[in-house]
């Protein structure tokens, strides 16, 4: 590497161009700091993110210009990308550190054992008090039987195209089961509101479910497919080799191995569905009340609660609808802990 | 069917020794097996019945409410099911579908690059792993919550910005802003991006990682900056990625409902300005028609219901190949 011509005279006889110290960023970065600050003053600008901002800039500008002369135009342009990707992740930090704090802070105002067990049964949107029990209860009730659904067949066709699947129907298979894990969840509810209409069905709780279980299915099958495919083919010729059939191979062999990443995905699948509104808008309607029965009437669900308490614009349904975004998050939260945590705890018996 | 050119690949199962093969092929003759693979074949027949009836039930309440409309079904700016004869079109929410979600990408792609480059390449070897934890986990957040965020603190803390924007860059007209509620289209594009960050990056992270490190260690050999090692040898070999997780963001963003439906506030006009409020998409409109539409109503928001399918499932095809087709160049991680 040759070094730059523009200070050729000083370096020309190392073979090492300039270098900045260390502590140069440190330093641009505390100037352009207390310029930004300055001009923002000055020009008297009250907004804290046009001060950072304006910062922000005159640092890679600084950058640039510094490390062009010291050192050379790439190290410079290196240095302004470095600090770009820097700017892009703390750009990026703050909405979705802003989304948790605030839903954590609000959440927790009014989020207590009362809220957990009470419906709003009696509670006009406008006056306090009034719980997500209803809710709750639906939300575990709908996805409970999605998941019914949706694993045996999901977990089914991953067998079948690990084990068995040759051919056209396989292929059909795969690129389906890619394509409807990017189907909209709305449009997954209108199918089942399309056959509820044909029937002149009114709202309850197990459409709902049917519509989740659609949305789940795909994802079930990606994660057991992949988790099959760890299972070492020793462990299925050894079994064969013993005469043991195919199918208690699978059973008794394949299956056992991979339980643990077959339960994480599962788990996984039930923490993406869990936050579904859309189908559930369509297809449960929502209620005030305690109804437990999820094949007759309207229910509740934590999603469309917080939906229809937005709704209501009132600064009561407010609170309560943050507080119930807190309970939706801590429970997707935890599902998604527990799963990770059970597959790093299983990882070692896949064999690597 | 057009699925043997695009899923050409068959999916990398292990190799079972040719014997095995064989006797999986030809069937089974022992009851149990015989009824175990009905079962898994069975489930996967399943799966594909499903989809054709997703198309046909949705097709079949679509024609319905299409042969009623007076209107353009494609080029009407009205929504009007309950008069008779009822007019609407989905001009207005194909226009807002598709320029919200061009915002979304427009900010989200080179941001969630730069995030997954800065988890790759940049970060401390201590903090990546637990950041990119932590934005798996962001990217479960339900988006009813990222819709409740965007409605009651995004779009407060957006006013700064729209007066910004309109100050400056007011005489393009498209950033002209009469005052009001940031509601509007910009807003949705910002809020969806945010939503599709997580997804991005995750994906994105996942390919460069798995960058060779010889290329990388070839180009610093030659005296490469960091920059340089990133654009020769981790940016060619993670296009097709990147471009795949920007598909699979943009069709989360298509199909959008909750955050978009919670921040909009919706009407049936196009709006030259972004930072006008007004507008509408495919999914926003069904879930805020929804509970005071008719029967008739319900059918003709299936039909635009029916279009949200049709190009979601054209992107996510899409992204699908461009997977299918990487795999096929570097056999090493297929």
């Amino acid at each position: 590497m040759s070094t730059a011509p523009s200070h050729a005279g000083k370096r020309s006889s190392t073979l090492q161009g300039g270098r900045l110290p260390k502590w140069a960023p440190y330093a641009i970065a505390a100037g352009s700091l207390a310029l930004g600050i300055g001009i923002s003053a000055a020009a008297g600008l009250s907004s804290s993110i046009q001060w950072a901002l304006i910062a922000a800039i005159l640092y890679i500008l600084g950058t640039y210009v510094v490390a062009a002369k010291v050192e050379n135009r790439r190290q410079a342009k290196d240095r302004v990308v470095t600090s770009l990707v820097w700017v892009a992740f703390l750009l990026a930090v703050v909405p979705l550190a802003s989304l948790v704090w605030s839903t954590v802070q609000r959440g927790t105002k009014v989020l207590d054992g009362y809220f957990l067990s009470h419906s709003m049964g009696v509670v006009a949107d406008s006056e306090t008090g009034g719980g997500i029990y209803h809710a709750i209860l639906g939300t575990l009730e709908q996805v409970g039987l999605a998941t019914l659904i949706a694993a045996p067949i999901g977990v089914l066709t991953a067998i079948y195209l690990v084990e068995y699947g040759r051919g056209s129907l396989a292929r059909a298979v795969t690129f389906f089961v890619d394509v409807m894990t990017g189907i909209p969840s709305i449009v997954a509810g209108l199918f089942i509101l399309s056959i509820m209409l044909m029937f002149e069905m009114e709202p309850f709780g197990f459409a709902g479910s049917l519509a989740l279980a659609i949305l789940m299915m795909p994802v079930v099958v990606r994660s057991t497919e992949e988790m099959l495919k760890l299972v070492p083919n020793e462990l299925r010729e050894a079994s064969l080799a013993l005469g043991v059939p195919k199918w208690r191979t699978i059973l008794k062999v394949v299956l056992p191995t991979s339980l643990g990443g077959i339960t994480t995905g599962i788990m996984l699948s039930i923490a993406r569905i869990a936050g579904e509104t859309a189908p559930v808008l369509l297809l449960v309607f929502g209620s005030k009340f305690i109804n437990s029965n999820p094949f007759e009437g309207a229910q509740a669900s934590l999603p469309l609660y917080i939906y229809q308490q937005y709704g209501s614009g009132e600064a009561a349904a407010y609170d309560r609808a943050w507080a119930a975004s807190l309970t939706l998050i801590a429970f997707i939260m935890i599902l998604n802990l527990v799963a990770r945590g059970l597959a790093r705890w299983k990882a070692p018996k896949t064999g690597r | 069917m057009d699925t043997t050119q695009i899923a050409d690949a068959p999916p990398p199962t292990p190799q079972p020794s040719a014997g095995e093969q064989k006797r999986a092929a030809r069937g089974a003759t022992r009851p149990g097996d015989r009824i175990f693979l009905g079962l898994s074949r069975g489930s996967g027949i399943l799966l594909l019945v499903i989809m054709a009836a997703i198309a046909g039930f949705l097709t079949y309440r679509a024609v319905l409410a299409i042969s009623k409309d007076e209107g353009n079904f494609l080029t009407t700016f009205e929504w009007n099911t309950g008069v008779n004869p009822p007019v609407f079109g989905i001009a207005v929410l194909a226009y807002g579908t598709i320029v919200s979600s061009i915002i979304a990408m427009v900010i989200a792609v080179p941001v969630a690059v730069a995030i997954a480059l800065f988890l790759t390449h940049y970060a401390p070897r201590r903090l990546s792993g637990p950041i990119a934890y932590v934005i798996d986990l962001l990217a479960a957040v339900p988006s009813i919550v990222y819709g409740l965020w965007g409605a009651l603190i995004l779009v407060p803390n957006l006013n700064g910005l729209f007066g910004w924007l309109n100050d400056y860059l007011g005489w393009t007209g498209i950033f002209d802003w009469q005052g009001g509620a940031a509601r509007s289209m910009l807003t949705v594009g910002i809020l969806l991006a945010i939503m599709i960050l997580p997804i991005i990056t995750n994906v994105s992270r996942e390919v460069f990682r798995q960058v060779p490190q010889m290329h990388e260690e070839a180009a610093l050999a030659l005296g490469a900056t960091r920059w340089e090692v990133i654009r020769m040898s981790v940016l060619p070999f993670g296009r097709s990625g990147v471009i795949s997780a920007s598909m699979l963001g943009l069709g989360r963003a298509l199909g959008e409902t909750m955050a978009v439906a919670t921040v909009l506030s919706p009407d049936f006009l196009i709006h030259a300005s972004l930072l006008d409020p007004g507008g509408g998409t495919f999914a926003q409109n069904i879930a805020s028609k929804f509970s005071e539409a008719t029967e008739f109503g319900r059918d003709a928001l299936i039909a635009s219901g029916l279009v949200l399918f049709v190009i979601t499932l054209l992107v996510n095809g899409a992204a699908r190949a461009i997977i299918a087709r990487r795999k096929e160049y570097s056999g090493a991680n297929a």
